[in-house]
């Protein structure tokens, strides 16, 4: 349809009177008022913070394959020792000034889910050890095991399957 | 060795800035965003993309969360080879066991040691 | 004694009082960042302990609603027990900044809900019981916490994320007025400050006002259209133009609500961009205190008027002021369950007399 890509003036808005119609609308009106980030700008910062921290990540890996552990050890203590950090930060409150820049950059990597467990547990001490931190703790990770333990257990399925059929 | 952290830097901060897009052009909120990538990691996968991605990129590839989805599946898969149908029901959280842990561990320490702070 | 029943309505949604109550004492009590701000030499009080003595965050907004109160009553130049009732709220859960903030005050409560809007649900009520003859002296009071309500409504504060462009900053604040009677009010009033006294002309209730916005990190764009409603309403109830207002002042539409509203009103034939003013934008600078679109909460308009817009009323700068505080109807289980964030705004003429 052409005219979704016309302008949505206020005037359109009031004169509406269907409250679908006139809340759709007014989203339109609303995203022409409201300014945005300079994405470009933001891209940069999430590449930047991401690609460090993933050089980080790189580094540690080979630092203990330097040391003499096999592959998956060592980046299992790159695992352990990226979180370690990300807690770390969290709890001086710097992780967040890192993520105000970087955005994405410190959402994606593995750092970021470690913020996303460190930081309620942190703020909601003072609900309790139990309802609290215990509770709380899972707000944003929490999801992020479910649904990763869920899918990988459906797409495993699939594999089993398949599996017993001979398909692979 | 130099390439591994370019390979690393590249490969991890196109990730994020993919991301980043999404995020900015999405009213998706973060918790949703981190969902969607180890799903989509563990997709990956389970096709077979995942691995031998990882094995080129290294930490760019697996310290991500898409990585955190493949090992995921990896752990599964290794675990349904070597045990059969239990192994569905064991791979994921062996396999991310360190990560998780890790995670809960230490932050709960942090909760002992540090105090809500003001945003300024 | 004349009836004075059948003349205090006026239009549809508004009430003009026969004997217009006067606020005989307003604080203002704000926090580090809003004392770093552009008003920061109106306000009374600037505490810089975010945690204002307490132990939580909600201990901390208890603590600091109890500061304005106490400090409202002591300007007033009445004691605790002279007051009759108090109307208040706050964004937190149960109203739990409220409840354990004025416990000790002992004075008889009705505790309101109006997001960000309750100071003038507060000051519209406290009028209403003053003028109707139920109370001699009111207390209206509210506030916020941004720690508190960025737990509440976002993320824990060490989570790391991106705010866009859109989106306000709580305001840590709390601000009470002390509301009397017309000729008890007036005297005691004019004691306290030499130069004028404000008075409480009228108020427009408003109704909910829902556009269907589902972005709760957009406030202004919620609120906008209940605040021209509102204040459309409230010239088609008094028939009047908005250059009758010296200022008409929202609570915390932010830049990006107040182009909204503006542009919403001229549709009815209505120019407020000379006279409009916005707690919100007022309140921070946006360019050095990195609050994006502004200033937002409960306490972000209940401050900037006893702050800022009660001095400007008594030194007679401005004679005729419509504070209308706005709020954003968000609830994280409503948002969850895929609801938009509904809007409202209630009209409080003020008047320098």
């Amino acid at each position: 349809m052409q005219n979704t890509k016309e302008k949505v003036t206020a005037s359109d808005v009031v004169i509406e009177k269907d409250k679908t119609a006139k809340g759709e609308k007014y989203n339109k009106y609303v995203k022409d008022m409201t300014p945005t980030h300079n994405i470009f700008k933001n891209i940069l910062n999430a590449f930047l913070v991401g690609g460090i921290i993933c050089t980080i990540g790189q580094g540690l890996i080979n630092l203990y394959a330097s040391w003499g552990a096999g592959e998956e050890l060592s980046a299992s203590y790159g695992t352990l020792s990226l979180v370690f950090l990300s807690v770390v930060l969290t709890g001086l409150n710097i992780y967040p000034k890192i993520a105000k820049f970087g955005g994405a950059g410190s959402l994606v990597p593995i750092t970021g889910f470690a913020n996303s467990v460190a930081a309620p547990a942190v703020e909601f001490k003072k609900e309790g050890q139990v309802f609290g931190i215990g509770c709380k703790i899972f707000t944003i990770a929490g999801p992020v095991i479910l649904y990763g333990i869920f899918s990988s257990w459906v797409l495993g399925l699939i594999y089993y399957i398949l599996l017993q059929l001979g398909v692979v | 060795m130099l390439m591994d952290y370019i390979k690393a830097f590249l490969v991890g901060g196109a990730i994020c800035a993919v991301v980043q897009i999404l995020l900015d052009k999405t009213k998706l909120l973060p918790g949703r965003v981190m969902v969607i990538l180890v799903c989509l990691g563990s997709l990956l996968g389970a096709i077979g993309i995942y691995e031998p991605f990882t094995k080129w990129a290294g930490a760019g590839a697996s310290v991500p969360l898409t990585g955190f989805g493949n090992v995921l599946f990896k752990g599964i898969k290794k675990a349904l080879t070597e045990e059969g149908f239990i192994g569905l029901f064991k791979g994921g959280f062996t396999s991310s066991a360190v990560g998780i842990s890790a995670a809960l561990i230490f932050s709960y320490i942090a909760s002992l040691i540090f105090s809500p702070k003001m945003k300024d | 004694m004349e009836d004075k029943k059948s003349n205090k309505m006026a239009g549809k949604q508004s009430i003009l009082f026969a004997n217009p109550p006067v606020i005989i004492a307003g604080s203002s009590v704000v926090g580090k960042k809003e004392g770093e701000g552009p008003l920061a030499s109106f306000f009374d009080q600037i505490e810089e302990d975010p945690m204002f003595g307490g132990t939580s965050w909600e201990d901390a907004e208890s603590r600091l609603m109890k500061r304005a109160a106490e400090l409202s009553i002591e300007k007033s130049g009445f004691r605790q027990e002279d007051i009759r009732y108090l109307v208040g709220g706050d964004l937190l859960g149960q109203l739990i900044a409220t409840s354990f903030g004025i416990a000790d005050l002992e004075i008889p409560i009705f505790g309101v809900y109006g997001a960000c809007s309750t100071m003038g649900e507060s000051m519209a009520l406290g009028a209403i019981l003053v003028d109707g003859g139920y109370a001699d002296k009111v207390l209206a009071v509210t506030s916020s916490h941004f720690a508190g309500a960025e737990k509440q409504f976002r993320f824990p504060l060490a989570y790391g994320n991106q705010r866009p462009l859109a989106t306000t900053w709580t305001v840590t604040g709390s601000g009470a007025v002390v509301i009397g009677s017309g000729d008890m009010g007036e005297e005691t009033a004019g004691k306290n400050n030499k130069n004028g006294v404000v008075k409480i002309k009228g108020v427009t209730v408003g109704k909910i006002v829902d556009y269907g916005v589902k972005d709760s990190l957009n406030m202004g764009a919620c609120m906008a259209p209940a605040a021209y409603t509102t204040i459309s309403q409230n010239l088609k109830d008094l028939n009047v133009l908005p250059d009758y207002y010296d200022r008409i002042i929202t609570g915390d539409l932010g830049y990006v609500g107040k182009d909204i509203l503006i542009d919403l009103l001229k549709q009815d034939g209505y120019d407020i961009s000379s006279n409009h003013m916005d707690c919100g934008i007022e309140i921070f600078d946006r360019n050095t205190q990195d609050t994006h679109s502004g200033g937002s909460g409960c306490g972000c308009s209940a401050v900037t008027f006893t702050g800022y817009i009660m001095q400007k009323l008594t030194r007679k700068e401005w004679k005729r002021v419509l504070f209308v505080p706005t709020g954003a109807l968000h609830s994280t289980v409503s948002f969850n369950e895929g609801n938009p964030v509904p809007g409202i705004a209630h009209g409080i003429m003020v008047e320098a007399c």
